[in-house]
């Protein structure tokens, strides 16, 4: 473990700029999700659902829906886009494409390699919550400046699920095998997770499961700097969100290493 | 770095490779000096790949040790790597890049300055007869000209040892033939080169000397015509459609005589008077008296039973 993080070194950066580049060559259709996912829930939320719930109590007080459910979907996407990043396409890159093998005979370690998929899998949540930020400021849904919180907070929960997508890439043996904590973690997050209804109207014991979950932890900041509207417990959160990134970041390179060094 | 004068540019001491059940190398070691082209013979599953890729870092050597100009391959994989220049057995070209960017990403993972990369790619891309293919795609490419973009690859970074692992399997005579042109006009340049190959006039074509591997251990190591000398000598008799008398015959020369399937297969001690033998004693016998080649040792030192 020790000389695994040692190994570490600028030069995951080359590898980040490999998956960025592979990115931006085909950037008009990468950005459409991010723009358009944003307007489709508004939409959806906005002209139907949200005419059958008026408001929700958030934090105290009353609140439209869209308002409560606008910096959910934000969290959600973070998550969705870092996981996917460091699931099937890692895993396309690892062992269909042997793009890893090819960097390997270049001085780059296999800690860089790493390393510069949990930091790629990570920008693509900071850059899918950036656009999305945009779309639901132009649409006056966000409070400015503390808005601006979105950024950090995607890094570190980017970080968090492309960390727990690295594990399960170190693990899994076909790219079948994705389904398993897609369906028993990431969904269970996306529905429990705290974006869709305040999770304080659920009862005592799913509450508690609730707030272990890291999703509703992201929601919560993401909720907290896009209404602009910081509680007293909001560091607990936050202390969650960057320990729980870096620890597993860590148990993800030290996987991830050994699944790659035979 | 540049290491002391006479330093073998590969040195491998007892290198040994368990995989979880699997003893793939069992203590293998050899020297290769500056400028020496040397093949790593053997069949499917001798562990050609497992060596060269404990040699390249890839793979840390359950035990023994390995050096490329001196440096440990353990201790400083980064600064071996920047010495290598791999050809890995699989193709793993970037299929999300096209040619060009091919060889403009990986220079990256070295360091080289943009400018510097840009100028060595496309005097490689001509070296390798690619130059008109530089916006292709990957997949547009046929296996000849991948393995191809791969050589360019592995000279990118303007290395002092060349690891190439099976450089041709696959590839239809032309294109192999392509490859080797490549390769002989590269000795000139003093690269040290280490290939592994079953195919024996690869070796032959290429090699100072050849390394012969088996389940994981050195056979025999020597060059290529000295191999042939010292293992099967000057001339091999393949005789088909005989009687039991003529084989008889022959087993009571000197010489070692194999019988696979309906072929015999006579290796005589001393060449120079058999086929007057022959033609006095066997006139009408279908046979064929030719010179020794490396594919004899191989087959001599590995056996006739199929790998795989
Ligand atoms: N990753 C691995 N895990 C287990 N066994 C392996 C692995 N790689 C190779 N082997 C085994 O090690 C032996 C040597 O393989 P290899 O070095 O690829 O041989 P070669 O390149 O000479 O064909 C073979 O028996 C092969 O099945
Ligand atoms: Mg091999």
């Amino acid at each position: 473990m020790r000389s695994t993080l040692r190994n570490l070194s600028f030069r995951a950066l080359r590898v980040w700029q490999r998956d960025a580049d592979v990115y931006f060559t085909t950037w008009k259709t990468e950005f459409l999700p991010p723009l358009l996912e944003p307007i489709l829930y508004v939409l959806a939320f906005g002209l139907g659902l949200g005419q059958l719930i008026h408001h929700v109590v958030y934090n105290g007080h009353a609140l439209g829906y869209l308002e409560f459910m606008a910096p959910g979907i934000v969290a959600v996407a973070i998550m969705f886009w870092s996981f996917f990043e460091s699931t099937f396409a890692s895993y396309v890159r690892m062992y269909y494409q042997k793009t890893f093998d090819a960097i390997l005979a270049t001085p780059l370690l296999v800690e860089d390699v790493i390393l510069g998929e949990l930091l790629w899998a990570t920008s693509k949540a900071m850059i899918a919550a950036t656009i999305m930020l945009g779309v639901l400021g132009a649409l006056g849904l966000v409070a400015w400046p503390t808005g601006l919180w979105v950024v950090p907070i995607a890094f570190f929960g980017g970080l968090l699920f492309s960390a727990i997508g690295l594990l399960f890439t170190s693990m899994v043996k076909t790219i079948s095998q994705f389904n398993v904590p897609m369906f028993t973690i990431i969904m269970p997050m996306f529905t429990f997770g705290g974006t869709f209804f305040p999770i304080d109207i659920l009862p005592r014991w799913a509450l508690a499961v609730a707030w272990c979950l890291p999703l509703t932890h992201v929601a919560f900041l993401t909720r907290s700097a896009i209404l602009g509207d910081a509680s007293p417990h909001l560091w607990v959160s936050a202390v969650y969100v960057v320990a729980a990134s870096l620890a597993l970041a860590a148990v993800a390179l030290a996987r991830m290493k050994r699944r790659l060094v035979p | 770095m540049n290491g002391l004068p006479n330093e073998p540019a590969i040195a491998a001491r007892d290198l040994c490779k368990a995989y979880s059940g699997v003893d793939a190398v069992r203590g293998v070691s050899f020297d290769v000096a500056p400028g020496e082209v040397v093949g790593f013979l053997g069949p499917n599953g001798a562990g050609k790949t497992t060596t060269v890729r404990m040699i390249s870092c890839f793979l840390p050597p359950t035990s023994g040790s390995a050096t490329v100009y001196g440096v440990d391959v353990r201790s400083r994989p980064r600064d071996v790597k920047r010495m290598l220049g791999i050809c890995p057995q699989e193709d793993n070209l970037d299929p999300d890049f096209d040619v060009l960017k091919n060889l403009l990403a990986y220079g990256r993972y070295f360091g080289i300055p943009g400018r510097e990369i840009r100028a060595r790619a496309e005097r490689l891309l001509d070296f390798v007869q690619l130059g008109d293919r530089k916006k292709s795609a990957v997949q547009e490419l046929s296996g000849g000209m991948k393995r191809r973009l791969v050589l360019a690859r592995a000279l990118l970074n303007e290395p002092r040892v060349l690891i190439l692992d099976e450089p041709t399997t696959g590839l239809d005579p032309q294109a192999r033939h392509a490859i080797w042109t490549r390769l002989r006009g590269l000795r000139a340049t003093g690269v040290t080169v280490l290939l592994t190959t079953h195919y024996m006039e690869e070796a032959a074509q290429l090699c100072d000397r050849v390394i012969v591997v088996d389940h994981g251990r050195v056979l025999m190591d020597g060059s290529p015509a000295s191999l042939v000398e010292r293992e099967v000598g000057h001339t091999v008799v393949e005789a088909w459609n005989y009687e039991p008398t003529f084989a008889a015959f022959l087993g009571s020369l000197p010489g070692r005589l194999e019988e696979v399937g309906d072929r015999l297969y006579f290796y005589p001690a001393a060449g120079d008077h058999v086929e007057r033998l022959l033609d006095e004693r066997f006139p009408g016998q279908e046979r064929l008296i030719r010179r020794a080649t490396l594919e004899d040792v191989f087959l001599k030192l590995t056996g006739r039973a199929l790998r795989d």
